[in-house]
């Protein structure tokens, strides 16, 4: 009997505010250290916090968006432990009355089926600072510019049984995130992180004991680290051993996990409502006005690139996930006329290009205007999809725009017919065995023998040739 | 000069009978005769005093003056001030350099104060006898052998031996009220968040409350005048108006109702604690008040419910404490753990580290509804109570405390009972209520107080009924003869 | 509920405070004392009684999302006990 596995995850969600949580320091990345931290921040005695409104009000969006209850008085609570870069022995953090309930999110997975990950709650947290190892002789140095970030942290049920469904989700709730403009979803600065619960079982056995693997910062390392912990509870398992609850480092360079130092004490974090702060407060009146503002969300832009641009499911899911992937795609299709044209570029050559070079579709060196001239030039003819590749790799090499590059190269099609004609007949006074051994063919070997004729053109033409009409020419002339 | 009041100073700097700087000069000196035996003060801010001085006297030549131009204040070492040691009584902050000032002294200043220095205090305010203080105990005044009360005892002692004509406080379970009654002054706790507590350090943040310390209702007036309002950059200050605190004492207190807890005056107590204050009470019915009794049924649980949730949130206050960023860090930490336990054991004092155990024992897994939830519960019941009585009387009277001041030590080994010297104090922090304690005579040369409590924001009118009762009494104008020259 | 020195022990750890084996006798005794007096709490009918974890009956207010605190490095570290290159400096931390 095979294992059934189960995932449950935990996401944090930096909300991309101007200032952090409790204080009006400023939130970035790249400072010199600790020259954002505020005298709140560094826990100084006598400082207070006070809530960051924007930092609700996203909180609440998200909770919105997901269809999630928001709780009318949430309240904040200290979860006490000892940490360095935990600069007042405790973390200010939510645990009985989160700012978002219960609520739902639905996932697609590549299966074309669709999987509903219910979502616990969220809740709002500040982000602890940085412990810096290297370069203090063997001691830590301590960085808290990070300290206050205002994070919601989304708690799932155990509702995913594989990586993939796990990633799927992932990637769902960075779209939700992303869509309405809550976090800035870049992985590599650590916007989302995910904790991941994994255990598995026998079907229709109890839940087994699961392990929690900390702060992975990629889809790509979610996936191989749910893996490579699942391999390892079935060989534990069927060496007939026990799985030890306990929290797992996974090393993305080397795909390898391991155990933290388990802490002799067993974690009692002590949490008690935050005497500083006091319940905050949403009204009716605030909830409406969330509504009203909420941006568009990923199923509902979804919904409309089908109905809109008539793209298949699988193609709108890819096209309306991200946000910059979809808003790049609608900024294509408007400039070029021709959604289909967008839709396989966008997924095709660019994705391609983008993968390549590691790069996020923010950081295009070709925009979506330039794609969609480039759109228009195939549209209208003015070259053919072989010479579109060569006018992409152009733009993508920073020599202009389209319309400069098709210019500049000379890679316009040869649309005058008669420079055309003037080629082919060149071509068939030049070539007359062939034109021979062509006439003495069926229909059938015809069509192939054209071909020798049209690689010459296109030799001729330095490809510039427009396919349909040499085609169209070839036939007339060969077969008179 | 140092036998006026604040408000008598006041008007002398304004006809020019002394300067401010004589004036500050004057208590400096006091200070460096007296305070060598008082050990009221921490820190003695003489040079920034002066500059202080003088500044005032420019604005008061120019006719720019504040609430308190050029009047000379000392304030308690849990406030934060900017370039100035702020110790909180503790090791673990000797060499802490605040880097920022509280509200409540940037407020005070920009009223034009003169801050003359820091006073001493029990450790963290913790304590009710100035006896945790890591700079060593505080005398009383009245008996240089006792106690001066706690945790705001150097400013309670000071003041009483008039090394300082007012002083500031900060009050979590009477940390104003009781030195006031054991030093014959005048403190008032006002409502919680009535004050901002930015920049004080935090013993439990939900009870902490600071307040003014003076030689008159008048004098609290004046100061509370200056200290109170919204503070941005604290979450549980009230946005609520200042009342013209000054202008309550013009009020006429006939038909005034006063409450009187059966609880206040038990059979337990001293018969001549219950003397003095019933006499005080007697006084303000000849003014033409009301006496009624009350019941607050739940407030003899104030002292369990409070030795829970304050020591719980103190426990994760003192969490910052860890030689990191700031404060007492041990020689030579071998590893992380060694610099945590190492420079808090030796920061902290025996009663702090005490306190600290009992909050962690108190929120710890499996206890945290059997103490915590279950004081937060009875903490309602006793808002509830005070919330009953005020729907009857207008403000509620009885003993400050229950037995004038004790021997330095004799309540050294046993917490318990040192922690029943604020049985009549605590449920007024619990509920969150304004109380100010007056001088109402004395037993065997030593003062007692009696408690005024008021409803949510009415502190006018609790100083009224203190200010009509010294208008026509003059406990509050006895000196002790420690400080020469009465 | 009476504690040993064990459970001092841990709620010690807790709090990260050392407390000496010699003292921890007289401590225990001490807090015990401290606990017995709370534990008069368990008289109280609390049933359908909220906690109360505030004086007053007042919600957060809420600070406008703006940068208003400048950067204050140079006069932290100079009050830290251990600092070097911008940073507080801590024995080495093993995850």
């Amino acid at each position: 009997m095979s294992w059934e596995v189960v995932i449950g995850l935990e996401i944090h969600v930096q909300l991309n505010t101007t200032s952090k949580l409790f204080s009006g320091s400023k939130l970035s990345t790249g400072a010199e250290p600790n020259t954002q931290a505020s005298l709140v921040d560094l826990g100084m005695p006598g400082t207070l916090p006070v809530v960051n409104k924007e930092a609700v009000r996203k909180a609440a969006l998200f909770g919105l968006a997901i269809n999630a209850d928001i709780c009318r008085h949430s309240v904040f609570e200290r979860k006490n432990y000892f940490y360095p870069d935990l600069p007042k022995g405790y973390q200010t953090t939510q645990l009985d009355k989160p700012i978002v309930g219960a609520g739902v999110v639905e996932v697609q997975l590549e299966s074309g089926e669709k999987k509903v990950v219910r979502i616990h709650h969220a809740h709002l947290e500040e982000d602890a600072g940085k412990s810096l190892h290297e370069d203090f002789h063997g001691m830590t140095g301590i960085d808290l510019n990070r300290a206050g970030t205002p994070l919601i942290e989304v708690v799932t049920e155990p509702d995913m049984s594989n990586a993939e469904e796990a990633v799927a989700f992932a990637k769902k709730l960075h779209a939700i995130v992303t869509s309405i403009g809550i976090c800035d979803g870049d992985m590599s600065q650590g916007n989302m992180r995910f904790d991941v619960n994994v255990s598995i079982r026998k079907p229709g056995e109890p839940l087994g004991t699961r392990t929690e693997t900390k702060n992975l910062n990629s889809f790509r390392f979610m996936e191989r680290a749910i893996k490579l912990e699942v391999e390892r509870q079935i060989d534990v398992l069927e060496d007939g051993g026990e799985i030890v609850q306990e929290t797992r480092l996974y090393n993305g360079d080397t795909h390898t996990a391991r155990s933290m130092r388990s802490k002799e004490d067993a974690n009692d974090y002590r949490y008690f409502p935050c005497p500083d702060l006091l319940p905050v407060e949403i009204t009716d009146a605030d909830l409406d006005a969330l509504k009203a503002a909420m941006p568009e969300l990923p199923d509902a832009r979804k919904a409309r690139f089908i109905a809109d641009y008539q793209l298949s499911e699988y193609d709108a899911d890819l096209l309306s996930g991200d946000l910059a992937t979809a808003a790049f795609f609608e900024g294509a299709t408007k400039a070029g006329g021709d959604a289909k044209l967008a839709a396989n570029w966008v997924m095709g050559e660019l994705a391609a290009k983008l993968n390549a070079e590691e790069k996020a579709i923010g950081e295009s060196p070709v925009s979506a205007e330039q794609l969609g001239q480039l759109i228009a030039r195939l549209k209208d003819g003015t070259i053919s999809s072989k010479i579109a590749k060569q006018v992409f790799e152009a733009c993508w090499a920073g020599e202009g725009d389209p319309d400069v590059v098709i210019e500049a190269k000379g890679l316009k099609q040869m649309s005058d017919s008669g420079e055309l004609e003037k080629i082919v007949d060149d071509i068939i006074a030049n070539n007359a065995p062939q034109v021979e051994d062509y006439r003495n063919s069926d229909d059938d070997k015809r069509k192939k023998k054209i071909g020798f004729f049209v690689g010459q053109a296109m030799k001729a033409t330095q490809g510039k040739a427009n396919p349909q009409q040499l085609n169209q020419l070839l036939k007339q002339k060969l077969d008179q | 000069m140092h036998t006026k009041t604040l408000t008598e100073l006041k008007a002398g700097l304004a006809n020019g009978d002394f300067s401010s700087r004589e004036l500050t000069e004057h208590f400096l000196a006091r200070i460096k005769q007296f305070d060598g035996e008082l050990n009221s003060f921490v820190t003695v801010t003489e040079q920034q005093a002066l500059a202080q001085a003088d500044a005032a006297d420019q604005a008061i030549a120019a006719g720019q003056t504040g609430l308190l131009t050029g009047l000379p204040i000392a304030h308690k070492d849990i406030f934060c001030t900017e370039g100035v040691r702020t110790s909180c009584g503790s090791k673990m902050l000797d060499s802490f350099i605040a880097p920022y000032t509280a509200t409540v002294v940037n407020k005070m200043a920009s009223e034009g104060a003169v801050m003359l220095g820091k006073t001493n205090m029990d450790e963290f305010a913790m304590g009710s006898s100035n006896e945790t203080s890591y700079y060593g105990p505080v005398k009383n005044p009245w008996d240089l052998e006792r106690v001066p009360g706690g945790s705001s005892g150097g400013a309670a002692a000071c003041l009483g031996a008039r090394l300082a004509p007012a002083a500031t406080g900060t009050d979590t379970g009477g940390s104003i009220r009781q030195p006031a009654a054991l030093n014959n002054i005048t403190g008032l706790k006002p409502t919680y968040g009535r004050v901002s507590r930015w920049g004080m350090i935090a013993f439990a943040s939900s009870l902490d409350q600071a307040g003014p310390m003076g030689q008159s209702a008048e004098d609290c007036a004046l100061m509370l005048q200056a200290m109170a309002g919204h503070d941005h950059r604290d979450s549980t200050s009230l946005n609520q108006k200042v009342d013209d605190y000054l202008g309550a004492l013009k009020e006429d207190i006939s038909g005034l109702t006063i409450g009187i807890p059966e609880e206040f005056f038990p059979d337990t107590l001293d018969g001549a604690i219950a003397d003095n204050s019933r006499a005080a009470i007697r006084e303000l019915e000849k003014l033409g008040a009301k006496v009624v009794s009350v019941s607050l049924p739940s407030i003899k649980l104030s002292v369990p419910a409070y030795y829970v949730i304050a020591p719980a949130e103190a426990s994760s206050n003192l969490s910052r404490f860890d030689g990191v960023r700031f404060g007492h860090r041990c020689d030579d930490p071998k590893d992380l753990e060694d610099l945590y336990k190492r420079s808090r054991s030796e920061g902290f004092g025996d009663e702090v580290k005490r306190r600290i155990l009992v909050g962690t024992y108190a929120l710890s897994a499996g206890y945290y509804d059997a103490y915590y939830r279950r004081a937060q519960q009875v903490r309602r019941l006793i808002r509830d109570d005070f919330a009953r009585a005020f729907e009857k009387v207008d403000v509620l009277m009885g003993p400050t405390a229950p037995e004038t001041a004790f021997k330095l030590g004799a309540k050294k080994d046993d917490p318990v009972s040192m922690y029943m010297a604020d049985v009549f104090t605590i449920g007024v922090n619990l509920a969150g209520l304004p109380a100010l304690s007056m001088p109402t005579g004395f037993i065997n040369g030593l003062p007692t107080g009696t408690q005024v409590i008021g409803n949510y924001f009415r502190e006018g009118q609790i100083l009224n009924v203190a200010h009509k009762y010294q208008q026509v009494t003059d406990w509050h104008r006895q000196l002790p003869t420690f400080g020469g020259e009465q | 509920m009476a504690i040993d020195s064990k459970v001092v022990a841990q709620v010690a750890h807790l709090a990260r405070l050392k407390v000496d084996q010699a003292d921890s006798d007289a401590l225990s005794s001490r807090l015990n004392d401290i606990l017995a007096m709370v534990d008069q709490l368990q008289q109280a009918d609390v049933a359908d009684v909220a906690p109360m974890a505030h004086p007053l009956d007042v919600t957060q207010p809420l600070r406008d999302d703006e940068v208003s605190e400048p950067n204050i490095r140079d006069k932290a570290l100079e009050i830290a006990p251990a600092a070097e290159d911008g940073c507080f400096l801590v024995p080495r931390v093993i995850e």
